[in-house]
């Protein structure tokens, strides 16, 4: 049971008891909440945490009575206002929902009809909670439910359509029909994550007064530890569809108990980089059950470790990128069409052997700096050299060979490997490109690569299917070292991931980097992790550099307001941890 | 650092921990894999192995081919030499199941030699439509700009026109000169566009995949790069659209037949006999179902494969099942 | 909006301008002599054929020819029949026939597709469902002339609900029955694809979230549904239009609907080729202005595609 007893004298809100969800697969049923307790009281805010398939949004979803698909509660209660909504009927629940218990979903741009105006959306909304009737009533307040929800020209706004809006303005959308009807209980499943992250910050804010303001009770959800504890008072870790740590967030935070919260703090960027801040501190019993000496991952030493092998080098510029422009041409309404410059009059240069990280908010043109550096776009003006060579106009023998010494990771781990290739041919196939090596040699290479890249060996006749995230990622890592490279170009190459693999990874590369001597550049819209990975860092903001400096400088004192403005931002920065 | 453990604090009431034994953890991101290997076909295969409707069709597939090819084993009876008025629209007798047409001819061996008719026309044009669609939409989808604007306009020009009726008129056009060659390529030349069209979107989706980029980043040259990643994923649901072709065409031979722009009635085909058999639909109407029914059937074999391959294929229409 | 149209508009002068050439071309590039081979297998006199071959400018280059082709067709001159009647009065006389028909088959496609696709989508799996896809497939599998003689067959003679043939003036009652059979040649595959676009529609995001804010199921299905559904439906209406030409074709001359397509299929049976041409002419331009309507239509049910700068 959680520990959770009742604060105050009048009964809870909301009391999920024993609650088991499951869903009907071809193979059985398949459990994925195995008996979650939790008690909410009215205007209170708790947040739920967990990675991927903690059943964190299946919680979600369960109390609303919204499983997807084939998903059925199996066992246990949930008492809203004292009625088991697990058992009531398809009409009890349309009246509960919307009324009492809003709904933010997680993702802006599939959340809404792309066919329906917004107004059409928001006014259906108030009509179905009887919040208005009448034509202009209606109107009048989804004017209001909008500009509430932060939306500051909405009745111009009530006859466009989704597409027409952008993502930030859509969540707004979808936060104000959540509370359209003042509901008692709002349940947001991770609203911000697919957001920038200063909207993010901006969005929460707004959500946060307004939920204070009508006293609503909150659920949050959400993969990010940090943001969590920002968020609520109350945290709510999850695990394979189990809770297994409850209670106050920054005792949580300063004293976790369960074994699995002390590893997701410690793999947690965000937090990482604030305890960095506090001079390394460190966690108390993190390491007393791990499993294993790869699960034992804890930022702060990598970090550390980074530091060290960056003393040790002589600095000399592999990559020297010199007033780097690129343009691409939009069409317009008729035939026109305009310029767009992605990057805009960009220089940096990167040592050897350190890893320099691009920051920027998505169209910031980060990414367009590594295709326009691993050659797959080309430059409109300026000149890229690696190793002293102007790359411009490198062809055939000479561009294979700058392709041999330079390698790129994405972001996107289910389509970085070919799905019919398999991972040994996968590996071996810059190899085979390349003329290198025999057959023989190549199939020990491959080895040594999965090796490396801690992977077992019989992985290499398998195929990218059968392989989660963080693993064919990995993949990608060995393929890109095949040849040997000295510069590795890492396009949000842990993003996708969660926390505790993402930490893994990281831990990887800075292995290699000290192993191998690469030369790493690190894009990534993240500014947390960059603190544990990076050595430089340069801001990027529409198209140009802004800042530019070492790490610590950026972090310590970061002389742009932009910069300022990201740092701030990175979710959990605002918690005190324990010094 | 476990070794200097903080002296436990005090946690606060309301502070809850899971028992160890009933949350255990496992290790992050352990590599578990099944018994064997799979990819879109290894799966696709398994998948189709498991389907009734994979085997019914290719079963009947299997039949219908080996009837085309060898009808002799079914009927001694020739289909056109031993035909006489006086079995004129006749009842089924002893070796000759099915009865008689109106010129008195065994309606079974007819069907059964008409079999190998319908057969080639429906794989020459697949083969016919395949080959140009294939190229043209590869080409296409993958180079982009002029290249895509000219050949996909090419393929609008062509898909503009119902190819039944670019047929009809290529086929009277040239009245002279029909044969099985003929009424393939007059329906393959406009059903590529088709097979072009599908092959291009799926290759426009696959081409921006970050393994054809990580592909170009090693050197491979653009060409084997289609040929090596692309293709291959992007050739599943062609594999879909040709099946249903297949189907398609063996329809629009017996249709033009039917309407009398297709094979001379020298010719063996159960479109031929169709028309023929309609004027004595209320009398007899046998000599217009069995042919209809063979006809039927052996579309239907090939459309039962296209719906089992397209299931097995795409895990898009798997999850609509 | 106006953009888009344009667009679509332009779009369709290179493909208008090819389709016609691309006939022109089948006819009149062909191996032997073009105006002979008008004739069929009668042999025409050398007056006779200097005349036509000074009527389709067959002295002039290739380019010429198909340019003087191209100026007849808009304006409906397609010179005369063997029976000496000219061929564009007959195509308006027979129009509105069709034009009826092919309204009625579209209605009932449309209809029955939707109700059907619909509900099998929304209780996938079900009992509805599995019957649904087996009649769907085996429907698919049947040449609409086979449909038409069990029509005719079963539901004209044998049962006599219906007239197998239709009368002079083609009321609206005799049609009905080669209207339903045009539209069951078209409707498998419409409920295939409604039944689909209903299952991926309500997996969507946006479907949920409309329970989330309280809507009635009896509201969301219509709404957030059906109506997004109704987009790759209505998109397939043009390909649908191109079996139902070669549909009417059939049917009308099985059932001797005095309409275009019965008239084409007359002039196929006795081999008068200039009358088979300048039908499927005809037949194609319909077929490329029906496609751009339905590529407005499609803009009008989708805002994406009308916002589309």
């Amino acid at each position: 049971m959680n520990a959770a007893a009742a604060s105050t004298a009048d009964a809870p809100l909301l009391q999920v008891r024993n609650l088991h969800v499951g869903f009907r697969t071809q193979n059985g049923v398949v459990k994925a909440l195995n008996g979650v307790d939790l008690t909410l009281h009215e205007g209170e805010t708790v947040a739920i945490v967990g990675e991927s398939g903690s059943g964190k949004s299946t919680t979600a979803a369960a109390i609303i009575n919204l499983l997807p698909g084939s998903g059925q509660i199996t066992e246990g209660e949930v008492l809203f206002q004292g009625r088991d909504l697990a058992k009531a009927s398809p009409r009890e629940l349309e009246d509960i929902r919307g009324r009492l218990i809003g709904y933010v979903p997680q993702d802006p741009m599939s959340n809404l009809n792309p066919v329906w105006s917004i107004g059409f959306q928001v006014e259906e909304t108030i009509r179905a909670n009887g919040l208005a009737t009448g034509k202009k009533e209606v109107r009048a307040k989804a004017i209001e439910v909008l500009e509430q929800a932060g939306l500051a020209d909405a009745d111009q706004r009530l006859r466009q359509f989704p597409h027409q809006f952008s993502g930030g303005m859509r969540q707004r959308v979808l936060i104000g029909i959540g509370l359209a009807a003042s509901p008692r209980l709002l349940i947001a499943d991770e609203p911000t994550s697919a957001l920038d992250v200063t909207v993010q910050r901006r969005i929460l804010d707004h959500l946060a007064t307004l939920t204070e303001d009508a006293g609503t009770a909150v659920i949050f959800i959400t993969h990010d530890l940090g943001l969590a504890a920002e968020r609520a008072k109350k945290l709510i870790v999850m695990y394979k569809g189990k809770i297994v740590e409850s209670g106050p967030s920054v005792e949580i935070l300063q004293n976790p108990q369960h074994p699995y919260t002390q590893r997701l703090i410690a793999a947690a960027p965000s937090l990482a980089s604030r305890r960095i801040a506090f001079s390394g501190q460190e966690l108390g019993s993190i390491e007393h059950v791990a499993a294993n000496e790869s699960d034992k991952v804890d930022l702060i030493t990598a970090a550390e470790r980074r530091v060290e092998n960056l003393d040790a080098k002589p600095s000399e510029s592999v990559i020297v990128v010199d007033h780097l422009t690129k343009n691409f041409k939009i069409r317009q309404g008729g035939f026109r069409s305009t310029e767009f410059t992605a990057v805009d009059d960009v220089s940096f240069s990167i040592a050897k052997g350190t890893t320099m990280a691009l920051v920027g908010e998505s169209g910031s043109g980060k990414s367009t700096v590594a295709k326009l550096l691993l050659k797959l776009e080309d430059a409109t003006s300026g000149t890229i050299t690696i190793n002293g060579t102007d790359v411009a106009s490198l062809k055939g023998r000479a561009l294979l060979n700058l392709r041999s010494r330079m390698q790129p990771v994405f972001q996107d781990p289910y389509g970085t490997l070919d799905p019919l290739h398999n991972i040994g041919n996968t590996i071996a196939e810059p190899l085979k490109t390349h003329g290198v090596g025999t057959r023989n040699e190549r199939r020990d290479r491959v080895f040594e690569l999965l090796d490396q890249v801690s992977l077992p060996r019989v992985i290499a006749g398998r195929y990218p299917n059968e392989l989660s995230g963080g693993q064919r990622q990995r993949v990608a890592i060995a393929r890109a070292l095949a040849l040997k490279p000295e510069i590795v170009i890492l396009d949000e190459a842990v993003s996708a991931l969660d926390v505790l693999v993402q930490a893994q990874i990281l831990r990887l590369l800075a292995d290699l980097q000290g192993e191998l001597g690469l030369t790493y550049l690190f894009i990534t819209h993240d500014l947390a992790v960059v603190r544990v990975i990076a050595d430089n860092v340069c801001v990027m903001q529409r198209g140009r550099i802004v800042e530019a400096a070492t790490t610590d400088e950026v972090f310590d004192n970061p002389k742009q307001a932009y910069t300022r403005e990201l740092l701030d931002a990175i979710p959990g920065a605002g918690i005190q941890m324990g010094v | 650092m476990s070794s200097d453990q903080k002296a436990p604090t005090v946690l606060s009431p309301d502070h809850y921990v899971a028992a160890l034994d009933e949350s255990p953890i496992s290790g992050v991101d352990v590599v578990s894999l099944d018994e064997k290997p799979s990819n879109l076909y290894i799966d696709a295969w398994r998948d189709l192995r498991r389907r009734p409707m994979f085997w019914i069709s290719s079963a009947l597939i299997i039949f219908v081919i080996f009837v085309a090819l060898f009808p002799g084993v079914f009927t001694n009876t020739p289909p056109n030499d031993e035909c006489f008025l006086s079995n004129s629209l006749g009842a089924p007798t002893a070796g000759h199941p099915l009865g008689f047409t109106k010129q008195g001819c065994d309606i079974y061996s007819r069907i059964l030699h008409g079999t190998s008719t319908s057969l080639s026309v429906g794989l020459i044009v697949i083969a016919l439509s395949s080959i140009t669609g294939i190229i043209m939409g590869a080409f296409a989808g993958f180079y982009g700009g002029w290249v895509d604007t000219v050949l996909s306009r090419i393929g609008d020009i062509f898909f503009s026109i119902p190819y039944i009726l670019a047929a009809i008129v290529v086929m009277s056009v040239l009245s002279e000169h029909r044969n099985v060659w003929v009424i393939s390529l007059a329906i393959g030349a406009f059903t590529w566009p088709s097979t072009a069209r599908v092959l291009r979107s799926e290759i426009l989706r696959v081409k921006n995949a970050d393994f054809v980029t990580a592909a170009t980043a090693i050197g491979l040259s653009r060409f084997r790069i289609l040929v090596r990643h692309v293709l291959p994923n992007s050739i599943a649901p062609v594999i879909v659209v040709t099946t249903l072709s297949l189907a398609a065409a063996i329809v629009a031979e017996a249709t033009l037949s039917f309407l009398g722009v297709g094979l001379p009635s020298t010719f063996m085909s159960w479109g031929n006999d169709i028309s023929t058999a309609q004027v004595d639909i209320r009398t007899a109407p046998q000599t217009l179902i069995y042919p209809s029914l063979a006809l039927t059937i052996t579309v239907l074999s090939f459309i039962l494969l296209g719906e089992a391959l397209r299931d097995a294929l795409d895990p898009k229409a798997r999850a609509l099942r | 909006m106006a953009f888009y149209i344009l667009r679509r508009l332009l779009q369709a002068i290179p493909v208008l301008l090819g389709a016609t050439f691309l006939i022109y071309f089948m006819v009149f590039a062909m191996p032997g002599n073009p105006a002979l081979a008008l004739f069929g297998e009668r042999t025409p006199n050398p007056a006779v054929l200097a005349q036509v071959e000074a009527r389709y400018h067959l002295d002039q280059p290739f380019i010429v020819q198909y340019l003087y082709y191209l100026g007849n067709v808009f304006r409906l001159d397609f010179g005369t029949s063997f029976s000496g009647q000219p061929i564009g009065e007959t195509l308006l006389r027979t129009f509105p026939v069709t034009a009826r028909l092919a309204a009625l088959a579209i209605l009932f496609e449309m209809i029955i597709g939707l109700a059907v696709g619909l509900w099998s989508g929304l209780r996938k799996g079900g009992v509805f469902d599995s019957v649904t896809l087996v009649i769907s497939l085996v429907l698919i599998s049947v040449p609409i002339f086979v449909l038409c003689f069990l029509g005719q067959f079963f539901l004209g003679y044998k049962l006599g609900w219906f007239r197998s043939t239709v009368s002079a003036g083609a009321p609206i009652q005799d049609l009905i029955l080669p209207a339903l059979i045009l539209a069951f040649s078209l409707v498998a595959f419409n409920i295939r694809l409604t039944r689909s676009s209903v299952i991926e529609t309500a997996g969507n995001d946006f479907v949920r979230t409309a329970y989330s804010k309280g809507l009635r199921r009896s509201r969301v299905i219509p709404v957030h549904i059906l109506r997004n559904s109704l987009i790759p439906v209505t998109t397939n209406l043009g390909a649908d239009f191109g079996i139902l030409l070669v549909g009417a074709t059939v049917t009308e001359g099985i059932f001797n609907v005095p309409g275009v397509g019965n008239t084409l299929y007359k002039a196929i049976v006795i081999g008068e080729r200039p009358t088979v041409v300048s039908f499927v002419t005809v037949m194609v331009l319909l077929y490329l202005v029906v496609n751009i309507l339905i590529d407005l239509l499609y803009a009008v049910l989708d805002p994406r595609i009308r916002y589309v700068k």
